[in-house]
C-alpha cells in the first residue's frame, strides 16, 4: 500500500469511529442519563420527582415503558450492539477495498 | 425430589463437563497456555469472553441491586455493556495486530520502558487479585446455601475445579470451559426469567414481558403496577431515579472505561487468529452478554413486584416457606417494632447494621411470640420492620414465584458457572503476569520455553491458593474493592492504551507520569472515602459531587491530560516504536 492509500484508509477509519462513538455517547449518556427524566415525562424538584406536563413525552409509552426508562435499561444496550455490528461490516468492507484483509497471521514468537 | 438432590445432580453434571474439558485440552506450549495458541474461533471467543466477563456479581448481584434501586440501577446495565463498544472499536483489533500475550507486553513495548511494564504488571495483578477474591467467596456462598456445606469446603471444592483446568490447560482449557459455562449460566438465568414472565404477563420473552400488562389485572402494565405498589408503601417510584445526574454520568463512564481496561477481558482478544476476528468476537461477546443484561432488569422488576405484592402487611405466621428459610440464613430479618405480628415494609432501614441474632443457651435462635427469630440489633426510629439482603433476589426468585425444585437447583449451577469462569480468567492473568511479564521479560530473559511454562503453572497454583485464602477469610472490604478494580482499570490502563494506538507522539515519560497520576488520585480518593473515613462518604463531602465509584473517570481524564502534556515537552519516541504504531493500524500488512 502506498503512503497516500495508507492515509486515506486511516482517515476513513477515524471518520467511522467519530460517527459511531458519537452515537454511543448520545444513546447512553445524553438520552439514558442527561435527558432521561424529560423522556420519562417527569422532572426532579427539591421535593422529589414529579410529573412534568411540559415534556412532550409526558404520558408517552413505548409498549408499557416510559421512554427514558426503556432507553436506560434496554434501548442503549441494543444500540451498542448495532454500533459494533455496523463497525465490523464497515471495516471488513474497507479492508477489502484497500486489499489489506489478512489471510493468516500468527502471534510473533518471542 | 427435593432441591438438594437436584442441586447435587445438576452441579455434579456441570462439574464433570468442566473436568472433562480440562483433561481434553492440556496446554503444551507457552503460546497455548497464554493465548490458546491464537487459534480460537470468533464465536467461541465471544462465548468465552461473555462467561469470563459475567461474574457472580452479574449473575447473582446485579438483578438484586436493580430490584432495590429501580431506574438508578441503569448505571450497571449501561456501564457494563457500553465498554464493549470501546473495546471492539478502539482496542481489540489493534492489540490483536500487535500480537503479543498480555497488556503489560503492549505497554512495555509501545513505551519502550521496563518501568512502564512493571507499573502495568503491578496494576494488572492488583486489579485481578481484588476481583478474584470476590469470585471465590461467591463460589463458597452458593455451595453453603444450596448444599449445606461449610463455606470453607465450598471454596476448597471451587479451588480444586479451577485448579484442574486453569493449571493444566491454561488459556486453552479456560477458553473451552468458559464456552460450556456460558451455556450453563445463560440457561440457568433464562429459565426462571421466562417462567416468571409467563406467570406475570403471559409473554415468554422477559424483555417484552417487562413492559407488558399483568395477567391478573388486564389493562394495567407491570411497571405501572410496580410504581403504584412502591409509592403506596412509601418507596420512590420504581421507574424514576434519585441519584444525581452528574454522579450517574461519572459512575457509568468509569464502569464503561474500566470494562475496556480490564486485563482479563482484553487478553481474550489475543486468542483469535485475525484482526477481523478480534472485531467480530467483540460483537459476539456483547451479543451474548446482552442476552443476560437485557433480561436482568426484567427479572429485577418481576422479583420486586412479587415481593411487594406478597410480603408487606401480611402476618408473619402466614409468611411463605422461603421467607423463613432465608430468615434462618440471616439474609431476611424482621423486627416486630409495633408488636402487631404484621410485617411492615417501607422506606428506610429496619435496624442498624446487618442482622445479628440473639442466641440462647445452646447457641440456638431465640424466637419471638410470632415465631420470628429475635435480633440483637438496635431498632431504628422508622416504621420499616423488614431487612432483605439484595444478594438473595436472584437465588430466591424461583422460590418466591413457586417454581419447581429443578429450576432452583439450576440457578445454583448457573451462579457457580459465572463465578468459576471469571475466577479462571483472572487467575490466568495473574499467572501470565508473573511468568511472562515479570520473570521472562524483566528478571530472567534467558529462561527456556519449558521453564517459562513451568513457572506459569506454578504461578497459577500460587494464585489459586491466595484466591482461596481470601475466599475463606474475606476482608470486610470485598464490596468496596470492586469500585477500586474498575476505577484503577479506567484510570491506569485505558488512556495509555488508546493513546499508544492513536498517537505516535506519546512517549514513555508521558505514559509513566499519566499512569501514576491516574493511579494515585483514584486510589487516594477511594481509600479516603471507602477505608479511612467511611463516615464522611456522603454526597455533600464528595469533590464536585462525584462518588468514589465514579472517580475513576476523573483519574482517566487526568491521565489523558498529563500523558499528552508531558509527551509534548519531551523527546518523541524512537523511530522503530513509531513504525510499530503505524503497523498495528493496518490489518493485513506484513510485519516490518
Amino acid at each position: 500500500m502506498n503512503q497516500e492509500d495508507r492515509l486515506r484508509y486511516w482517515k476513513k477509519n477515524l471518520r467511522y469511529l467519530l460517527v459511531l462513538l458519537s452515537i454511543w455517547f448520545i444513546s447512553s449518556f445524553v438520552l439514558g442519563i442527561f435527558f432521561v427524566d424529560y423522556l420519562d415525562g417527569v422532572k426532579k424538584t427539591t421535593d422529589g420527582v414529579i410529573e412534568d406536563p411540559d415534556s412532550i413525552f409526558h404520558g408517552f409509552r413505548l409498549g408499557g415503558f416510559k421512554l427514558g426508562f426503556w432507553i436506560a435499561q434496554q434501548g442503549a444496550i441494543y444500540v451498542f450492539l448495532i454500533i459494533i455490528a455496523v463497525y465490523v461490516w464497515l471495516m471488513n468492507k474497507l479492508d477489502k477495498e484497500f486489499n489489506i484483509e489478512e489471510k493468516e497471521i500468527s502471534t510473533s514468537d518471542h | 425430589m427435593d432441591v438438594q438432590i437436584w442441586t447435587y445432580i445438576i452441579v455434579g453434571f456441570t462439574f464433570a463437563i468442566y473436568i472433562g474439558i480440562a483433561i481434553w485440552s492440556r496446554a503444551g506450549s507457552t503460546k497455548e497456555f497464554y493465548v490458546a495458541g491464537g487459534g480460537v474461533s470468533p464465536l467461541a471467543n465471544g462465548l468465552a469472553t461473555a462467561a469470563d466477563w459475567m461474574s457472580a456479581a452479574s449473575f447473582l448481584g446485579m438483578a438484586g441491586i436493580i430490584s432495590f434501586s429501580g431506574r438508578d440501577g441503569s448505571v450497571y446495565l449501561m456501564g457494563w455493556t457500553g465498554g464493549y463498544v470501546l473495546l471492539a472499536l478502539l482496542l481489540a483489533p489493534y492489540l490483536r495486530k500487535f500480537g503479543k500475550f498480555t497488556v503489560p507486553d503492549f505497554v512495555g513495548d509501545r513505551y519502550y520502558s521496563q518501568t512502564a511494564r512493571v507499573i502495568a504488571v503491578v496494576c494488572a495483578l492488583f486489579i485481578s487479585f481484588t476481583y478474584v477474591a470476590g469470585q471465590m467467596r461467591g463460589v463458597g456462598i452458593v455451595f453453603s446455601r444450596f448444599l449445606q456445606v461449610d463455606i470453607t469446603w465450598g471454596v476448597i471444592i471451587g479451588m480444586a475445579i479451577v485448579f484442574m483446568y486453569a493449571v493444566l490447560g491454561g488459556m486453552k482449557g479456560i477458553t473451552y470451559t468458559q464456552v460450556a459455562q456460558y451455556c450453563v449460566l445463560i440457561f440457568a438465568f433464562s429459565v426462571p426469567a421466562i417462567y416468571i414472565s409467563i406467570m406475570l404477563t403471559g409473554n415468554p420473552i422477559p424483555q417484552l414481558g417487562f413492559g407488558g400488562e399483568l395477567i391478573d389485572e388486564p389493562g394495567v402494565s407491570l411497571l405501572d403496577k410496580l410504581d403504584g405498589l412502591s409509592t403506596e408503601l412509601g418507596f420512590n417510584q420504581y421507574t424514576t431515579g434519585s441519584k444525581g445526574t452528574m454522579d450517574t454520568f461519572f459512575i457509568t463512564m468509569a464502569l464503561m472505561v474500566g470494562t475496556a481496561g480490564l486485563p482479563h477481558v482484553i487478553v481474550r482478544f489475543f486468542t483469535v487468529p485475525k484482526v477481523s476476528d478480534a472485531r467480530k468476537s467483540g460483537l459476539y461477546a456483547l451479543l451474548f452478554i446482552a442476552i443476560l443484561y437485557t433480561m436482568a432488569p426484567a427479572v429485577s422488576a418481576f422479583a420486586r413486584t412479587n415481593l411487594l405484592a406478597t410480603i408487606p402487611n401480611s402476618e408473619y405466621e402466614k409468611s411463605p416457606e422461603w421467607f423463613k428459610k432465608w430468615e434462618s440464613a440471616g439474609l431476611i430479618a424482621w423486627q416486630d417494632k409495633n408488636g402487631d405480628g404484621v410485617i411492615q415494609y417501607t422506606k428506610g432501614s429496619a435496624f442498624e447494621g446487618k442482622p445479628e441474632y440473639k442466641t440462647g443457651e445452646n447457641d440456638d435462635f431465640v424466637r419471638g411470640k410470632n415465631g420470628e427469630i429475635l435480633l440483637a440489633n438496635k431498632a431504628t426510629e422508622g416504621e420499616n420492620e423488614l431487612y432483605i439482603d439484595k444478594d438473595i433476589m436472584v437465588l430466591a426468585n424461583p422460590e418466591i414465584a413457586g417454581l419447581p425444585n429443578w429450576v432452583i437447583a439450576l440457578v445454583a449451577a448457573g451462579g457457580l458457572a459465572a463465578a468459576l469462569s471469571t475466577a479462571a480468567g483472572l487467575l490466568l492473568v495473574i499467572s501470565t503476569s508473573v511468568a511472562h511479564d515479570l520473570i521472562k521479560k524483566s528478571i530472567n530473559p534467558n529462561i527456556t520455553e519449558k521453564g517459562e511454562l513451568y513457572a506459569a503453572r506454578l504461578a497459577a497454583v500460587g494464585a489459586v491458593l491466595v484466591a482461596g485464602y481470601f475466599g475463606i477469610n474475606p476482608p470486610d472490604y470485598v464490596a468496596a474493592v470492586v469500585a477500586l478494580a474498575f476505577g484503577l482499570a479506567a484510570a491506569s490502563f485505558f488512556p495509555i492504551l488508546i493513546l499508544g494506538i492513536f498517537s505516535k507522539r506519546v512517549n514513555k515519560e508521558g505514559a509513566i507520569a499519566g499512569m501514576l497520576i491516574g493511579l494515585v488520585t483514584t486510589l487516594g480518593y477511594i481509600i479516603y472515602f471507602k477505608f479511612m473515613n467511611v463516615e464522611l462518604n456522603k454526597p455533600e463531602n464528595w469533590l464536585f459531587g462525584i462518588s468514589p465509584e465514579g472517580f475513576g473517570t476523573v483519574g482517566m481524564i487526568l491521565n489523558f491530560v498529563v500523558t499528552i502534556t508531558i509527551s509534548k515537552s519531551t523527546p518523541e519516541p524512537p523511530q522503530e516504536v513509531q513504525n510499530m504504531v503505524e503497523e498495528i493500524r493496518y490489518p493485513g500488512e506484513a510485519k516490518a
